[in-house]
């Protein structure tokens, strides 16, 4: 068992729900209510990752995060470090593959929330703020919660991007995922089957628990 | 100026061209057609729908001002709206609902505030139930209380009553009435139900494609439309066409060709003779002569036909009437049930009524 990689795994969706959350609330939102040109363009563009081969995204992040990129070149000059093939690199990455994952159901979310009830919010003399605080966020957190456990789970299963962003690094950018295809390779099979158990356990755990309470919330607004 | 003042014009998405205003404690009701652009001027009044020109100003604070790029967000308008659907928080309980809009008061006085409110509505008890756990007219009444918690400058009522049974409407119109009486701020009642509209406003707009047709109060409008389209939209079903024959001023009547008949409209000699005129006769102003004593032409207007269709409605017997002289203008009005059958009304009777000179009110002719 490789416990440091199972540590990584949680610490990179942690910290990716943690970003996604705040930028899925602010973008599944302006999708949700608001009509721009570009907009399904831009709804295309979130929904991209669903679509694309792992490898084909993987490779695409790959040259964007390069030493030869922009984005490479600004990273090392202002950290040290390079951004491929390090843990920060792997975090983008994953915010990147799971928007997604973030901001499809946050936008459900908001979408079902009826046009006149955000308009008595105003016309109860809410602030934009105040309406967003007590009586969007709460409405819209079956899908707020929906995202935050799709993103989770989806970041610890993710497996093509990682190897090809982050690589195999122990404690850096080896994750669950890659480390029981590491496993196989070295015909390890009890080390890959405790994992795989391990893995299958948290994100079945974490979703029927997910279930559970957006059917105890949708209960609650009847 | 004290009250409520729109003045609203666009071209698209939405036609509009409305103006009215409305007083202190006056009830306006604007009504019309579903599709006439009734919510949208509430949102405008409100802050949630922002029109292309025009003005909406409440006692002399500038709430809208296309001219000078002025426009309040909702929070900032001091206005209570009832919506159609209640748009009640689920999340929260009656008291929470009324308490989201008791911002302006610390938060020490918001409970005790509320509970006041809600007791004013006939909801005291219900004070911690959500939404889901209450019929629709209580939810109408959250709606009501939550629009009052902030103290308004204006109470937006839009077709408030229009989800809800018809024995919880006649109560609610009846409390509607009451609260009234303690209401100081101007109301805008926006209903597709004149009848109901006649009930509770001081007086209407009739609006039709985003543009205020007239304004006057009930019977105004009713007896007195400005023209065919605001009859129509009234739903006045006794619309025709003539022709001014000529004034009598001695007698004070004009004479009216109606399809080759003969009548006499109350005096009006800003018609010139030989205009084309449109011209109503309402349900009230029709009057069924006693069939077993016939008229021996002292009465006024005498228009006799065959009775083509009897509806009772409850207490009241719906007729039409083909005129002899030209069985293609049916005239519609009500009697009494018992009038009905006292005179053995039917379809197929031969019949004779009135149109009461007083009655009938000339109109420009419908385009």
């Amino acid at each position: 068992m490789d416990w440091t990689a199972l540590e990584l795994s949680l610490r990179l969706g942690v910290f990716t729900v943690a970003v996604l959350l705040p930028v899925g609330i602010a973008l599944g939102r302006v999708l949700a209510y608001r009509d721009f040109p570009g907009k399904s363009l831009a709804e295309a563009a979130v929904a991209l990752p669903l679509v694309l081969p792992p490898t084909v995204f993987g490779y695409y992040l790959l040259v964007a995060f390069g030493a030869a990129s922009p984005l490479g070149q600004f990273w090392q000059a202002a950290f040290g470090r390079p951004l491929v093939f390090t843990f920060e690199g792997l975090l983008l990455a994953s915010i990147v593959f799971n928007l997604p994952f973030a901001i499809q159901p946050m936008q459900r979310g908001f979408e079902a929330i009826p046009p006149e009830v955000r308009a008595a919010a105003g016309c109860c003399g809410m602030s934009p703020w105040q309406a967003l605080l007590k009586v969007e966020l709460p409405l819209a957190w079956p899908g707020i919660l929906t995202a935050m456990v799709l993103t989770f789970a989806h970041t610890l299963g993710e497996f093509g991007i990682v190897l090809m962003v982050g690589g195999s690094i122990p404690g850096e950018t080896r994750t669950v995922a890659v480390a029981i295809y590491d496993r196989v390779q070295a015909f390890d099979d009890a080390s890959a089957n405790a994992m795989s158990a391990l893995l299958l356990a948290i994100s079945l755990a974490v979703i029927a628990l997910t279930f559970a309470f957006s059917r105890r919330v949708g209960r609650r607004l009847g | 100026m004290a009250g409520l003042e729109v003045e609203l014009r666009q071209e698209a998405p939405i036609p509009l061209d409305a103006a009215f205003a409305c007083a202190p404690g006056e009830v306006l009701a604007l009504v019309g057609p579903s599709g006439s652009g009734k919510t949208t001027i509430l949102g405008a009044i409100a802050g949630t729908y922002r029109p292309r020109e025009g003005r909406v100003a409440v006692n002399g604070d500038t709430w809208f001002d296309a001219g000078a790029g002025t426009f309040l967000p909702p929070h900032r308008r001091a206005v209570g709206m009832v919506f159609q659907t209640y748009a009640l928080f689920p999340h929260m309980t009656a008291s929470g609902n009324v308490m989201a809009a008791l911002g302006h008061l610390p938060p020490g006085l918001r409970p005790g505030r509320a509970a006041e409110l809600l007791a004013r509505v006939h909801l005291a008890g219900l004070e911690q139930r959500r939404p889901a756990a209450l019929s629709g007219g209580q939810q109408q009444r959250v709606a009501l209380a939550r629009a009052l918690a902030r103290e308004p400058a204006v109470l937006l009522l839009d077709e408030p009553f229009s989800a809800v049974d018809k024995a919880t409407r006649l109560r609610l119109y009846r409390e509607i009435a009451e609260l009234r009486a303690e209401l100081d701020m101007p109301v805008v009642l926006v209903t597709h139900d004149l009848d109901e509209a006649a009930m509770l406003a001081d007086r209407l707009a009739v609006l039709h494609r985003g543009r205020t047709l007239q304004t006057g109060t009930p019977e105004e409008v009713v007896t007195r439309p400005a023209s065919a389209e605001v009859a129509r939209l009234i739903d006045q079903r006794n619309v025709f066409d003539g022709q001014v024959i000529g004034h009598d001023a001695v007698r004070a009547v004009t004479m009216l060709d109606w399809a080759g008949h003969r009548l006499e409209a109350a005096f009006n000699p800003a018609w010139s003779q030989g205009s084309a005129v449109s011209w109503i006769a309402p349900d009230g102003f029709v009057v069924l002569h006693r069939r077993d004593r016939p008229s021996r032409g002292e009465h006024e207007n005498p228009v006799p036909g065959v009775i083509e269709t009897v509806l009772a409605i409850g207490q009241t017997a719906h007729l039409t009437l083909r005129p002899d002289h030209d069985p293609r203008l049916p005239l519609h009005f009500s009697v009494p049930l018992h009038v009905a059958r006292r005179n053995a009304v039917a379809p197929g009777v031969a019949a004779t009524v009135s149109l009461l000179a007083e009655g009938i009110h000339l109109m420009p002719p419908a385009a």
